[in-house]
């Protein structure tokens, strides 16, 4: 089946004011937990299982990065656990692998996050390794140079990649001249001007502590936490100084382009103008696009899939990036029939934005999501994501009850004004690799970074 | 630290050809693992549950013992794209009918196919377990399928092929690798099929092939998540139970001769732009071959591959610079021979003679000078600790347990794991490797951007 569309979902505490997330069967409770210098976390304490998860997300992902310093903080993501305080790279790892300690940060777009996943019994060692991870970085030169080399060997490896080009085509198609055009690792040139000072700097600037949201499950208490809050984040400093970038602006739109590259089937990326998270239509966007793309059933789907055995996998989703809101989709299609899934994906799109969506179709999507809402939380990482999300989106104490409210009064009109606002089949545009027969580009592809 | 993964291409949709790559090897410092409290039906149909009341979510699995490594000869492919046919409708239910009721009542469903079994799962609430096992235990009977549903999946199919494996010259060199790795042994054909098989394949193979393999005794049923045992006994009972048993046929798989000569595969490729080495050492599984081995090497893999700390990632990539990436991999759980593996990522400038020969320095040492006592140790800690980690989740569990079954294992062999690990003593590890790491029973492969030797002429 398909992925479904990332919906941003909520839960929401006050200190003993605990709100209580009852999907049917068993509950759990959500905690805010506010430390004495007052750091705050969402908590959902699971005595169960020896073992603790926090997530942390920031702003000022990739597309804050330098022009000329593309991958910067990509570059930071693979540094963070390299070496930290008095201990180096190799004493670092060591301790975290003694430990069986999980530490990670990724990059995205708009965010840089870090999980940390530790046994009850190791959790001193794991926080304080976090701490150490965050605060005093070494940034070391050996570790420098082996990760900028891990780095630009996997540029060269994903260089042919069909799948990689067609996704960078898209996005420089999309945002040519915004920071959302540029690959998160950056470019052979952009990762050489990196300097350990830019490292350094874009922590000070990033991780700061009006720039972070924490979520925690797991087995610790409350009190516990309230602990390791300050012990691990009362010393970053208070402000975020990052970059600020402005709004996309999404061109090309209705466009055509293909690279030529010679493989059986074509791989398509499309997509155009969506919404933010904060549009009042967002909870009718997930509706439509459950309908639309949600797998087994959905329109894209039964249509091109089921029924013409035209692909593996045809999805399309909204994307809501904090400066453009944005739908993104694909499918693959051996070359020589690859036309006729445009032509489809085109009709199917353009039609629903015309009629928009039957009632029975508004009834079984509104069904889909509220029943499956309670399936993310499933593990701790994937509940820690959810209390993320919702602090993040600013979504409110009771979004995790209110949500299914939200859903159900979207009604049948709504959604067929919003279907017509959103769905243009002209709008879209698409980019290509391939040998697609019968598909024409509309304009030159621009250079591949 | 960034790890440059090797060849994991699994690919989010419906019908996942898993491999899984990672040692499916995963238990609790001593002591009980999962506890799962198993019985059996009348006709033959094993029942695990495993209960995990912390999340309103019941995972259902039917584990079917065939996969792609027991098709016919001629018919590769035929278990996966059964697979597929297996959303395509019974005597009760319309093509998709199925799946937009499970949607509907807010499950999400999906199927795999490996070498040894094939699965299909659902996750829902609990109180719609009784709801999706109705609809399992249908088709587990009453498949009725039409030949345009028939053909338009067989497209599917090819088009997943194309995407997994078509569209990448790594995924095809990896598909030639299998094949010069076992010499009879049917892992040496990829899961989903040889293209042209797949396109001759038809709607008579796939049902003789289910009426053959899909039977209640021929299965696992796991349900794992918020369940009481004796609720789930009691809808086994009336759903799966009144489904008659078959007379099987054994899995009838065929020997892996003895292997005598070191094979060599090298494939350049325009798509590739970062040079990769990898070898395989046939090795035993829990299941064939010297088996006694099995658990030595899960700590022998930790020590010398298995992470940023091993021997291989500090010698190559931290301390000698000759790689970006380096490890090793061994899983266990296989009926059949399985490999050890290494892989590793040349840094810019350096040759892959010179790669392959830090590697093997490497392999040198651990038969000449052994492993330490500390080594072993620490490995056997944090292997014996992921079992924690897995209980994270609820459908983990129901996995490991579904291809250890699967596979011919029992549930005390997955209780008993911590145990076998904490015996593995130093000798043990050394034993084992000496074992595998012989060069006469390996296949070295290597894959480089058409650039580098490009001034060759071709077919010479």
């Amino acid at each position: 089946m398909m992925l479904k569309s990332k919906e941003i979902v909520a839960l929401n505490v006050i200190m003993c004011l605990c709100f209580i997330f009852v999907p049917r069967a068993s509950a759990f409770e959500i905690k805010e937990v506010t430390s004495t210098t007052g750091i705050n976390a969402w908590l959902v304490e699971d005595h169960k299982n020896p073992l603790i998860t926090m997530q942390f997300v920031m702003k000022g992902g990739s597309s804050a990065d330098p022009k000329n310093k593309g991958g910067l903080a990509y570059l930071v993501s693979g540094l963070l656990d390299e070496g930290a305080g008095d201990m180096d790279s190799k004493s670092f790892q060591t301790f975290l692998e003694k430990n069986s300690i999980s530490l990670s940060f990724s990059t995205r777009m708009d965010t840089f996050s870090g999980t940390l996943t530790t046994l009850t019994e190791t959790k001193e060692e794991a926080f304080k390794s976090l701490a150490l991870a965050l605060t005093v970085p070494r940034f070391d030169e050996d570790p420098i140079t082996r990760v900028k080399s891990q780095i630009l060997a996997s540029l060269r490896a994903s260089k042919e990649n069909p799948n990689k080009i067609a996704g960078r085509l898209w996005w420089q198609l999309a945002f040519p001249n915004h920071a959302y055009g540029r690959s998160k690792k950056g470019s052979a040139s952009s990762i050489k001007n990196i300097t350990r000072e830019d490292m350094r700097q874009f922590v000070k600037r990033t991780f700061t502590k009006d720039n972070i949201t924490i979520s925690v499950v797991g087995d610790i208490t409350p009190e516990e936490l309230s602990n390791v809050l300050d012990d691990v984040f009362s010393d970053l400093p208070e402000s975020f100084l990052g970059e600020k970038i402005r709004d996309g602006v999404i061109k090309n739109q209705g466009q055509t382009v293909i690279i030529e590259r010679e493989i059986p089937q074509s791989v398509v990326i499309f997509g155009g103008n969506g919404i933010k998270r904060g549009d009042p239509d967002w909870y009718a966007v997930s509706i439509l696009f459950e309908i639309l793309s949600g797998g087994f059933g959905s329109r894209l789907t039964e249509e091109i899939r089921e029924k013409r055995g035209l692909t593996y996998g045809v999805s399309a989703y909204p994307l809501p990036l904090e400066k453009a809101g944005i739908i993104v989709g694909s499918v693959s299609t051996v070359n020589n029939r690859v036309a006729e899934s445009i032509r489809l994906i085109k009709d199917i799109w353009q039609k629903f934005g015309d009629d928009g969506p039957t009632l029975e179709e508004m009834r079984n999507a509104k069904d889909y999501i509220n029943g499956s809402f309670a399936l993310r939380f499933t593990n701790s990482k994937s509940i820690a994501g959810v209390l993320n999300a919702v602090q993040r989106f600013d979504l409110g104490v009771d979004y995790l009850k209110s949500r299914s409210e939200l859903i159900n009064s979207v009604t049948l009109r709504e959604l067929k004004r919003v279907a017509k606002r959103l769905f243009e089949a002209n709008a879209l545009t698409f980019a290509i690799v391939g040998q697609p027969k019968n598909v024409i580009s509309t304009m030159r592809a621009p250079v591949i970074e | 630290m960034f790890s440059l993964k090797k060849n994991s291409t699994l690919i989010k949709g419906l019908s996942l050809v898993i491999v899984f790559l990672l040692p499916i090897c995963i238990k609790s410092a001593m002591g009980e693992v999962f506890s799962p409290e198993s019985f059996n039906l009348k006709n033959g149909l094993k029942v695990v549950v495993v209960e995990d009341h912390r999340a309103p979510v019941v995972t259902h699995m039917v584990w079917y013992k065939v996969g792609s490594a027991d098709e016919p000869v001629g018919q590769s492919g035929i278990a996966h794209f059964l697979e597929h046919l297996m959303f395509k409708g019974t005597k009760r239910f319309k093509p998709g009918e199925a799946s937009k009721i499970i949607s509907k009542n807010g499950g999400n469903e999906n199927a795999f196919t490996s070498f040894d079994y094939t699965a299909f799962y659902q996750t829902v609430a609990p109180d719609k377990l009784e709801l999706v096992m109705d609809i399992e235990a249908d088709r587990m009977q009453n498949l009725q399928l039409e030949e345009k549903d028939v053909i338009a999946e067989r497209d599917v199919v090819l088009e997943e092929r194309r995407t997994r494996t078509d569209n990448s010259d790594a995924a095809l060199f990896r598909e030639q690798i299998a094949a010069a790795m076992y010499l009879n042994y049917p892992y040496r054909i990829p899961i989903i099929g040889w293209a042209d098989e797949i396109r001759a394949l038809t709607k008579e193979m796939a049902l003789k092939f289910y009426e053959r393999w899909y039977s209640p005794n021929n299965a696992i049923l796991i349900v794992a998540g918020a369940v009481d045992p004796g609720e789930v006994r009691r809808l086994a009972t009336k759903y799966y139970g009144t489904i008659p048993a078959k007379n099987l046929i054994s899995r009838n798989r065929v020997e892996e001769p003895p292997q005598i000569a070191a094979r060599r595969l090298t494939m350049e490729s325009k798509q590739v732009g970062q040079a990769s080495w990898s070898r395989r050492y046939s090795a035993p599984s829990y299941r064939y071959g010297e088996t006694k081995h099995a658990f030595a090497l899960q700590v022998l893999n930790e020590i010398i591959g298995g992470g940023t700390t091993s021997r291989l990632y500090q010698s190559l990539v931290v301390d000698k610079s000759l790689a970006v990436a380096a490890g090793s991999w061994y899983r266990a759980e296989s009926i059949g021979p399985s490999v050890f593996g290494f892989y590793a990522s040349p840094q810019e400038g350096v040759s892959m003679e010179r790669l392959e020969k830090g590697i093997d320095r490497e392999i040198r040492q651990v038969l000449k000078d052994g492993v330490t006592k500390g080594e072993v140790r620490a490995a056997k800690t944090r292997l014996q600790r992921t079992a924690i980690f897995v209980k994270d989740s609820v459908t983990a569990p129901a996995r490991i347990i579904g291809s250890a079954l699967a596979s011919g294992r029992s549930v005390h062999d997955i209780e008993d794991w911590p145990d076998k690990i904490a015996k593995v003593s130093k000798d043990d590890v050394i034993a084992a490797a000496e074992w595998v790491f012989r060069i006469t029973r390996s296949v070295t492969a290597t894959l480089l951007p058409t650039s580098v030797t490009q001034r060759k002429p071709k077919n010479l």
